[in-house]
């Protein structure tokens, strides 16, 4: 029998009164992919993101992670996830290892010096780990960030443009990260990003949003191909003025 | 609900201590305002205490009645306060989408408000042994009484106020100083609630401080312990705080309704 999609999305959506943030989603994940949910300002992908972590209730429709009913279950499947962006911060006057600390014990970390230890050499983070967490730049931010991410080695990642504001050196050694991550763990990551050639290195899949609803899935090269284009950049530029595939722009 | 782990509490308490432990300015505050309470009001009963029948009877009263009093004020701000800490950190969505559930952050939130409490009042209670020959100890027995029902009360009060803030916003921050203030005058703090309007002795029979003031009074006066009083506090506090709880958990399901988990902040 095959095994049931690491995420699984079945006609969601999010109302706030008459606006419809998110309007009758349904997408999977495959366990061990990686998947974008790209799109616009304001397509629905951080509202799609929060109602997977559970900190924002749907208006309609369903979500199961790893086969369980997140609205109704999410405190199963919380310890088995975990997420990072650079808009949802840490406490800044406690250091680096304090922060980790806390959040190691969260999730019921076992061994937790052994696991910062780890996470401090393989992110490159073990120089600052006594340094406050507000004094750190937004490099060092995102690394810890994704150590955090990263502690109770989850089996589901969800990254809100886990990229955003580095410099490429910076956003690089990120992807190889996440890259590796995934080949050691064989965990399935979902991630909004606006930055297109992370999508094509990165995702074996791309869901595609606006105005709430989703207008294009697949693989970014099926949707290259799809479009008549040549990068990602082309297609999301597409999506996002409204442009069906195969229409011919003068 | 699945079930309450301890580990998990004392995870989000250590990230109190460690912010604790960071500022001994914030260490030195705690202590700091109960102390100079206590030496305000301990030159003022050394002064009254000549020129009235009810101080020259029993030299604590007021001492007492401070002292207990900002148990009350320090486990309600030690609550709230605390709670405001992870808004303006925006830390609240990272805390409320990792395995910790909202009933252990109301609990780890209450270990800490004890902490707080027992340093800041604590420190000010043994100062006045030396500086006024007061020992609050000496209230014996009851004081435990006293002191866990004035904590309950803090508590309750603080959860409240966490809930409207959570719900309004930054903006309603100054209510965590204001709210407890309003209440000071019907708990009979420094007089018995007889003293109050006869329209406004119900409602002070109403709050669980108020038994605590008269089981004070009651020993330092009478040399009796109101067991009676501490009961009716105990149920009040059984209730209060119950309330407390609900609306605060309420307060973070509304606010998953309505999104603002995500932008909670300054």
């Amino acid at each position: 029998m095959a095994e049931p999609p690491a995420i699984e999305v079945e006609d969601l959506s999010k109302h706030y009164g008459p606006v419809r943030a998110v309007d009758g989603i349904s997408f999977s994940v495959v366990r061990g992919a990686t998947c974008a949910l790209l799109g616009g300002n304001g397509a629905g992908k951080t509202t799609t993101i929060a109602m997977l972590l559970g900190l924002l209730l749907p208006t309609g429709g369903q979500i199961r992670i790893l086969s369980e009913d997140v609205p109704r279950h999410r405190q199963r499947v919380l310890p088995r996830m975990n997420f990072s962006s650079p808009y949802v911060d840490l406490p800044q006057r406690l250091t680096v290892a304090e922060n980790l600390t806390v959040y190691a014990r969260l999730y019921g970390v076992r061994h937790v010096r052994e696991r910062l230890a780890t996470l401090g050499r393989e992110l490159d983070i073990d120089a600052f780990f006594q340094r406050p967490y507000g004094s750190l730049s937004a490099g060092q931010k995102t690394r810890v960030a994704l150590a955090k991410a990263l502690l109770n080695q989850p089996e589901i990642l969800l990254l809100d443009e886990p990229t955003a504001s580095l410099d490429p050196d910076s956003a690089d050694r990120i992807r190889a990260i996440l890259t590796d991550y995934q080949h050691q763990s064989g965990a399935t990551l979902l991630l909004a990003s606006h930055n297109m050639s992370e999508v094509e290195r990165l995702c074996d899949q791309v869901v595609m949003l606006r105005a709430g609803r989703i207008v294009a899935t697949g693989t970014p090269r099926e949707l290259i191909h799809r479009y008549g284009r040549k990068d990602m950049e082309e297609v999301f530029l597409d999506i996002a003025r409204g442009i069906q595939s195969g229409e011919v722009v003068e | 609900m699945n079930g309450i782990s301890l580990y998990r509490i004392g995870a989000l308490a250590l990230r109190y201590l460690y912010l604790l432990r960071s500022s001994r300015v914030r260490i030195i505050e705690l202590a700091y305002w109960p102390t100079v309470q206590m030496i305000l009001w301990g030159f003022i009963t050394r002064y009254l205490a000549g020129h009235s029948d009810v101080l020259s009877q029993a030299t604590g009263l007021l001492l007492a009645g401070v002292l207990l009093w900002d148990i009350l004020f320090r486990s309600q701000l030690g609550l709230s306060v605390v709670f405001f800490e992870e808004l303006h950190a925006r830390n609240l969505a990272q805390l409320l989408i990792s395995p910790l559930q909202p009933i252990e952050l109301i609990l780890a939130l209450m270990s800490i408000s004890l902490v707080r409490t027992l340093l800041g009042v604590g420190i000010a209670i043994l100062l006045a042994i030396p500086f006024y020959d007061f020992n609050l100890f000496g209230l014996g027995l009851p004081l435990a009484g006293f002191f866990l029902n004035l904590l309950l009360m803090g508590w309750a009060i603080g959860l409240l106020v966490s809930a409207l803030v959570l719900r309004y916003g930054m903006g309603a921050e100054s209510i965590a100083w204001a709210a407890i203030f309003a209440l000071a005058p019907l708990c009979g703090i420094y007089y018995p609630v007889a003293t109050l309007p006869g329209w406004l002795q119900p409602l002070s029979w109403a709050l669980p401080a108020s038994y605590v003031f008269e089981g004070m009074r009651a020993v330092l006066l009478e040399h009796a312990a109101r067991l009676d009083y501490l009961l009716y506090a105990l149920l009040l506090n059984a209730g209060y705080l119950g309330l407390g709880i609900r609306v605060f958990l309420a307060t973070v399901h509304q606010a998953r309704e309505r999104g603002s988990l995500l932008q909670s902040g300054e």
